[in-house]
């Protein structure tokens, strides 16, 4: 469950960490001058992030990239977080593997604290220059300007000049990093990539990004509401590792075996922890610190032999339906897009280790049918650019058949093809990445599953929009036939023949012989406002009942006519007595939600055969 | 039938159509209309006439989809016009009608294909032709070089007599549109067979060659696929003058066509086939053996021409041993030839060698 380059660090004590990190830097997202300079950004804004969320400051971030010369690149990145006081700064930015996440289990986006203080350390390597970073804790104070670099023999911090200085900001920190490097734009990977999707899942965060050519990019906010914080938990004795539980009982304050067990792990009360020693054959009162592979192996063993309750899942803080979809509009915005769904799981557990999926689908529009669908993949709200094809996200989109939905797959395996981006996030207290790099998420079972029954719901509410949109032009066209061509042929052939407008109604009846419901919905200050219309076209009086889905969030804001029921999820109307030729209005609206957030009715009906209707499926049920 | 007394049946037959659609409307019937499907698995052998017409199936246009709708929209709107066309002794072409569909609101022609085709489907459903309707193609006439006297009403209303070669220049004598008996008289003729020509270039040669007066043949020029006024100019000296009529094409699928609709009736004009095929039109030349037998320089196939041929391997009209034979052969051996070809044995071979060969071949003196 610990990271590698904890390991790592740990065999290579001997070395100096200049070397080390130069043996490694391929696994820590250097190993090219144009991606090093991505993985710098990348970091920097990750903190940030992290910073102002933790300490519930809305995000304002601001990235510029200068060139100073020749392949050289100054990275600036300034957030108006909480600061950090001026004796953390050195050990925060200058020391490899210092970070206060290192053993915890909490969704975050830096989880080892080996980010920041590589890209200082790159940059001290590449260009000899020292980091600059300013940093204020809040109104009142001075801001200190600390100029350090990384002392590589000792893997210490070494601080060059300090100074304390005025600062404009509240509170906050910018960092002033120079390198070698390359800068790229027009593609996933790069720094303006990588913002841009950044954006898409921090709909909370507000970013400026000035390219070295001078172009000033605002990633604009879309909800001023911060993510709920997520909440830190204890392991689970499921996905524990033999060496941290090791560890874990060296390390604890508890004195007895029991206490140990019941204290600092989740899932485990007293009777389970007397259970778990009985099955380990050992003594209640042992003392954890004095723990023996040995015993530690029986542990670990009894461990699967007891019936534990899965970790608490409410630690977690998902971005949301909503959420995502206003993220994806925004950022999609010059595509058009034609429909966007997306789904978001419950919790579920993996070696006891809570996870969660969110997936979004963006269909159509400006986007190329015949290429390759765009995966864009996240964990913990930060967007992984490298190393796709090793990724579970990847696997997950291959080992579905996408022919079923609508789009274009050889042989139903393998990344489909259509006008479509599909979004993945992943939230987890620990996500299982394949390198330290931290670009590709390992090959877990039931990770997998999850992204694919989340990716199924999104695929069947595109499909439904496609079939929706199919049968609407047909219903148009009906339309078109019955009120424009019909009446046509009417007056035209009447005035031929020199005789009196023959009346048509028998005929559109005939025509039509169905029950037309026709919708919309439309944005209309504050409010969206659905209409739906009915018309009876057969020849019948019609009786049934219509059902029209509400959103998950929102507030209903009202119902004319006065529905006959309404519930959680839907609305009914009680349609009675439509008489041949009748039409009959309904509408709903609802506050509390922006334009876009809910852009298509979902329409049933029960009571009247689904085979008579056009523009409503059959109800199944809520 | 005098031209007006044609023009008044057509609107009445018109009329009639019109008068089904709104009666269909005033006692709630669905209109229809129901017309042969002008297919190639839709054609079939008329005994009586010999000729190529339209089979039995049927298909629908109905009001009942949009597209059917649109069809029965356009048709009240062209008998419409029609009537008040020939009210005002008025004519036009197809391409004008189409133009003044701009008109029609939703009843305008998406393009002139579906102009033509409506004109064609009027005169299946009335039984009469476009010209009866005042509807003119665009397309001018072919030439016409050889011992042939034929009389034509002008503009003026005067008659005037023409010799296909004396009274023309080297281009020949032009078709009208209008090949009626009430335009143009066919009077004498010394000629012993007519020989429709598939290209402006082979025309040319055999004129400049003087083949028309050594060799007593009415030649015609047919510009690809031959004009109704064209195919309906060779039946009427064919069954009037009792002249043989030889047609002389490159070695090419279309060509082949060119040849099938001259003699058998083409798949587009099947409802008149009887009135513009002539059935004992012979074809001669360039066949897939003369490609071989004359060692003719060649062209490969293309695909497109690949799939012409074994379409027409399944076109009914060329269910024959010698067709059959000969398409085969022509898709074994993958090339094609023209007509000008032959020049490769000198600008004279063709009517000196070629034309006099193949003819013997089929019986004729030359």
């Amino acid at each position: 469950m610990h990271s590698i380059a904890e390991g790592l660090a740990k065999n290579q004590r001997k070395i100096s960490v200049a070397e080390f990190f130069e043996r490694n830097k391929q696994i820590l997202g250097f190993g090219t001058s144009t991606r090093a300079l991505i993985t710098s950004v990348k970091e920097a804004v990750d903190n940030a992030l992290d910073a102002c969320e933790e300490a519930g400051i809305l995000p304002d971030i601001f990235v510029e990239i200068r060139e100073t010369s020749d392949n050289e690149y100054l990275i600036i990145v300034e957030d108006n977080g909480p600061g950090i006081v001026r004796k953390q700064i050195p050990h925060v930015f200058a020391r490899l593997l210092y970070g206060s996440r290192f053993h915890s289990l909490k969704q975050s986006r830096g989880q080892q604290g080996i980010g920041i203080s590589a890209a200082v350390l790159y940059s001290q390597l590449t260009t000899g220059k020292p980091t600059v970073v300013t940093s204020k804790i809040g109104e009142g104070f001075p801001a200190h300007r600390c100029t350090l670099v990384i002392d590589t023999k000792k893997n210490r911090p070494e601080i060059l000049h300090d100074e304390m200085t005025h600062w404009e900001r509240n509170s906050g920190t910018r960092i002033e990093l120079s390198m070698g490097g390359m800068y790229v734009r027009n593609r996933k990977q790069s720094a303006y990539g990588y913002l841009r999707s950044t954006a898409i899942v921090n709909p909370h965060a507000e970013i400026t990004f000035i390219e070295p050519n001078g172009n000033e990019t605002v990633f604009e906010r879309v909800t001023d509401k911060l993510p709920s914080q997520p909440r830190e938990i204890k392991p689970h004795p499921y996905g524990i590792e033999l060496g941290t539980l090791i560890k874990m009982a060296k390390e604890t304050k508890a004195r007895k075996l029991t206490s140990f067990l019941s204290g600092e792990f989740s899932s485990i009360s007293i009777q389970k922890a007397k259970k778990i020693i009985e099955i380990a054959e050992l003594d209640q009162s042992f003392n954890p610190n004095k723990i023996s592979l040995e015993n530690a192996k029986k542990v670990a063993n009894a461990f699967k032999k007891v019936k534990l309750m899965g970790p608490p899942t409410d630690c977690l803080s998902p971005i949301g339906e909503i959420l995502i979809k206003r993220g994806l509009r925004k950022e999609m915005d010059t595509l058009s897009p034609e429909f966007i769904s997306t789904d978001k799981r419950n919790p579920s557990v993996h070696s006891g280790i809570p996870f969660l999926v969110e997936t979004g689908i963006v269909y159509g529009g400006n986007l190329p049918s015949e290429e390759r669908v765009e995966i864009f993949r996240f964990a913990n709200r930060v967007p992984l650019l490298y190393q796709e094809g090793d990724c579970v996200i990847t696997k997950g989109i291959k080992n579905m058949d996408w022919r079923h939905y609508g789009l274009q797959q050889r042989s139903g395996k393998g990344i489909p093809f259509g006008p479509a981006i599909i979004l993945v996030h992943i939230s987890s207290v620990n996500i299982p990445f394949t390198s330290e790099s931290k670009e590709a998420i390992a090959n877990i079972d039931e990770i997998e599953r999850e992204i694919q029954l989340s990716l199924r719901q999104c695929a069947r509410k595109m499909k439904s929009h496609l079939s929706k949109k199919k049968k609407k032009v047909k219903a148009k066209n009906k339309f078109m036939l019955i009120s424009q061509i019909l009446p046509e042929i009417a007056k035209k052939s009447s005035e031929v023949l020199e005789k009196a407008v023959p009346s048509i109604e028998g005929v559109i009846t005939k025509i039509m012989n169905i029950v037309w419901i026709d919708d919309g919905v439309q944005y209309v200050e504050g409010k969206i406002v659905s209409t739906i219309s009915i018309t009876n076209y057969k020849n019948k009086i019609q009786s049934f009942e219509l059902y029209a889905a509400l959103p998950d969030e929102g507030l209903l804001g009202g119902v004319n006519p006065a529905a006959d029921e309404i519930k959680r999820g839907y609305i009914m109307w009680k349609i009675d007595g439509l008489k041949p030729a009748e039409k009959r209005e309904l509408s709903f609206h609802m506050l509390g939600m922006e334009k876009g957030d809910f852009d298509e009715n979902s329409l049933y009906i029960r009571g009247i055969d689904p085979v008579n209707v056009i523009g409503a499926e059959k109800w199944e049920g809520s | 039938m005098t031209m007006e007394e044609r023009r008044r049946a057509a609107v009445k037959e018109m009329m009639k159509i019109a008068g089904e659609i709104y009666d269909d409307l005033d006692n709630s019937r669905i209109p229809e209309l129901e017309i042969p499907s002008r297919t190639k698995s839709n054609i079939a052998f008329d005994e009586r006439h010999r000729v190529w017409k339209y089979g039995r199936n049927k298909s629908t246009r109905s009001a009942v989809s949009l597209p059917g709708a649109y069809m029965l929209l356009r048709t009240v709107y062209t008998i419409d016009f029609i009537k008040k066309m020939i009210e005002q002794h008025k004519s036009s072409t197809l391409r004008e009608m189409y133009y003044i569909s701009e008109g029609w609101s939703e009843g305008k022609f998406s393009s002139q294909g579906d102009s033509d085709r409506l004109a064609e489907d009027l005169e299946i459903l009335t039984k009469k032709l476009r010209e009866d309707m005042g509807l003119r193609p665009e397309e001018d006439g072919a030439r016409v070089m050889g011992d042939l006297s034929v009389e034509e009403i002008t503009r003026k209303g005067e008659k005037r007599r023409i010799h296909c070669q004396d009274d023309v220049g080297d281009s020949g004598y032009s078709i009208p549109y209008n090949v009626e008996r009430e335009k143009l008289k066919i009077r004498d003729t010394n000629a012993k067979l007519v020989i429709a020509i598939e290209t402006g270039g082979m025309f040319d040669r055999l004129v400049e060659n003087g083949f028309d007066e050594e060799k007593n043949a009415i030649l015609v020029h047919l510009k690809g696929q031959p004009a109704r006024s064209t195919r309906r100019f060779i039946k009427r000296i064919n069954e009037e003058k009792n002249l043989p009529v030889i047609v002389f094409t490159d070695g090419d699928p279309w060509s082949y066509r060119i040849f099938a609709s001259v003699a058998y009736g083409a798949i587009k004009t099947a409802h008149i086939s009887e009135y513009l095929a002539t059935p004992s039109a012979e074809f001669l030349g360039i066949t897939p053996s003369d490609i071989l037998n004359y060692e003719l320089p060649t062209d490969d196939l293309t695909n497109e021409d690949i799939s012409a041929l074994k379409s027409e391997l399944s076109d009914p009209r060329f269910h024959d041993e010698f067709w059959e034979s000969e398409i085969k052969l022509q898709l074994k051996m993958k090339k094609k030839s023209e007509q000008q070809a032959l020049a490769k044995y000198g600008l004279d071979y063709v009517t000196d060698t070629y034309l006099p060969e193949k003819l013997a071949e089929k019986g004729y003196e030359t």
